[in-house]
């Protein structure tokens, strides 16, 4: 389990979150979702303290994530931030081997080769895996990026709008290869845009308003017209179409 | 066994280096092996110069290489981008304030002030927007202008100018036993950098990236300003600096073979060698018996090939 409490974060003048307290259950996928500049990729860079901790505290299991070694944490949770500019001309294999740094420390094993053969299959990436980072689209990088975090194979997962870049068939295998990763035990944290991945996916939805925690339940308990509408200062109607649930907000 | 894509790499290093072995004012023939007094100026003189120029060589496309992965900029290296200059500046305030300072004492302090040079100009362009890369580059022309005026003024004004030249110019010429032994530092740092290449990789990835693997990133950069700054400094002291090494060799490298570090160090390493010495021996020979700067030589080498680079497609992985 994630434990934050009363999490506080400034950058400079301006407050980015207030008063976090919040539990993320252990397994599972939780979908972070909220208007833009809610706070929600800042929190996740708290929790993979990518950021130091102004307030508070937050623990991943027990360990306090100021204080674990951080390549003791990287055997424990892996993050993929949503801004990564690639600078480095790495082939697909290499970019995906170094999720295995934290496990072999430069001298991969057996089993890291095969966790990196793995995660090239699970993305589709066999025919680019010899290609240079910098010479593939924008959604294939995107693939290559959640393959390496899928490698490091960390008991939680965290992801900042992995969606971006992604076709609507990417996007979909995507979530249901996170959703095989939380059918293992693993817990999947994720920050999603567009709320009709959370209703399709998730199991617990974190929403987020103001840099404040404004809703937190399992998925059909937020994802309500009302609590939308609110969050989003904006009308959004939830529908059953074929059984599933959507919300209506492109209209 | 040598895999055979290393063949033709090693072969042409061993032939430069035996030509530079018997190319310099005083003919060499073939017979030279049985001849006393040439074998003694082998021993004095060319292999000393041989050695220092691959150490060089190596040793400088090493430190550019690190200070790319680090600065996540390509068109960066240590000669133009404050660390060469602020070594001088360091080796110029010992000569001045203490000069009767011990070796160690002009090498340590050199380097301190290369390694004072390289953060600050890591901590200049943290601030600069990471959607505009060429600024970096402009940014590190400036800074090492600056510093490099700060050097040539107080040069002038302490009547040091002569001294100035010889660690601005990188030439070989002066190269001889007992003069060149701490150029083996270089090598050893370029050992030291083979060990942190993942490291210097996946710093390449960016901060965020190397943390989330575990990383702690202040200290891969630390490790690696130090190997920048005391290879660099050590350089500057001894031979001078030699511009463009850092920047082209890794350029070329990384265009063709990426730069996963771990397999692309020693070929940086091994091109740098190579290149710096067969500009070094085209310096010895285009006004024989005089010498052309090797500096000037791989700054018309190195822009031609930088062209080339800039106009030759990528290659593709395999």
């Amino acid at each position: 389990m994630i434990e934050i409490r009363d999490v506080a974060h400034r950058a400079g003048p301006a407050r980015i979150l207030s008063d976090i307290t919040l539990d993320i259950p252990r397994g599972g996928v939780t979908a972070l979702i909220g208007p833009n500049g809610a706070g929600k990729s800042t929190l996740l860079s708290l929790v993979a303290r990518l950021e130091p901790l102004q307030q508070g505290r937050i623990t991943v299991d027990g360990r306090d994530v100021g204080r674990t070694p951080t390549d003791r944490l990287a055997r424990h949770l892996s993050i993929l931030r949503q801004d990564t500019g690639l600078a480095a001309r790495l082939t697909v294999r290499d970019l995906v081997g170094f999720g295995r740094y934290p496990h072999h420390k430069g001298r991969p094993g057996p089993a890291d080769r095969a966790a990196i053969a793995d995660a090239i299959a699970a993305f589709d990436l066999e025919p680019l895996a010899d290609r240079f980072t910098d010479t593939l689209s924008g959604g294939q990088r995107q693939r290559a990026l959640v393959a390496m975090t899928w490698a490091q194979g960390t008991d939680y997962v965290l992801l900042d709008e992995p969606l971006n870049n992604l076709d609507m068939a990417h996007a979909r295998a995507l979530m249901l290869r996170l959703r095989d990763m939380a059918a293992t035990g693993r817990t999947v944290v994720v920050v999603l845009h567009e709320v009709n991945y959370a209703a399709a996916h998730a199991d617990h939805v974190v929403a987020m308003k103001d840099g404040r925690v404004a809703r937190t339940g399992p998925a059909a308990e937020v994802l309500t017209g009302a609590t939308l509408s609110r969050l989003f200062d904006s009308p959004v109607e939830m529908a059953e179409i074929g059984g599933r649930s959507f919300a209506l907000h492109h209209g | 066994m040598i895999p055979a894509r290393l063949v033709w790499p090693a072969a042409a290093l061993l032939a430069l280096a035996a030509g530079s072995l018997f190319t310099g004012v005083v003919d060499l023939g073939p017979g030279a092996l049985r001849d006393p007094e040439a074998l003694r100026l082998i021993w004095i003189s060319r292999w000393p110069r041989t050695l220092a120029v691959l150490l060089t060589g190596a040793s400088m496309a090493v430190a550019g290489l690190i200070l790319q992965m680090l600065a996540r900029n390509r068109f960066v290296e240590p000669a133009t981008a404050g660390t060469g200059q602020a070594a001088a500046l360091g080796i110029l305030g010992v000569t001045l304030l203490w000069p009767g300072a011990p070796l160690w004492a002009q090498m340590g302090l050199s380097s301190l002030a290369a390694l004072v040079g390289s953060v600050v100009f890591l901590a200049l362009i943290r601030q600069l927007p990471p959607t505009r890369p060429l600024l970096v580059p402009l940014v590190a022309l400036i800074y090492g202008g600056i510093l490099g005026a700060g050097v040539d003024a107080i040069g002038w004004q302490f009547d040091l100018l002569q001294y100035v030249a010889i660690w601005t110019n990188g030439e070989f010429s002066g190269v001889m036993r007992g003069r060149y032994e701490l150029l083996w530092l270089t090598g050893a740092l370029t050992l030291l950098a083979y060990l942190y290449a993942d490291r210097f990789t996946i710093a390449g990835l960016g901060r965020d990236a190397a943390t989330g693997l575990g990383l702690n990133h202040g200290r891969v950069v630390a490790a690696g300003l130090l190997i920048v700054s005391i290879a660099t400094a050590v350089t500057v002291v001894t031979i001078g600096t030699i511009p463009f090494v850092g920047l082209v060799v890794p350029n070329i490298v990384s265009r063709m073979a990426g730069d996963n570090l771990r397999a692309t160090l020693p070929g940086t390493a091994a091109f740098g060698a190579g290149l710096v010495l067969a500009c070094d021996i085209a310096a010895r020979l285009l006004r024989h018996p005089y010498e052309t700067p090797v500096g000037t030589i791989f700054g018309v080498v190195g822009a031609a090939l930088f062209l080339w680079l800039l106009h030759a497609k990528p290659r593709h992985a395999r």
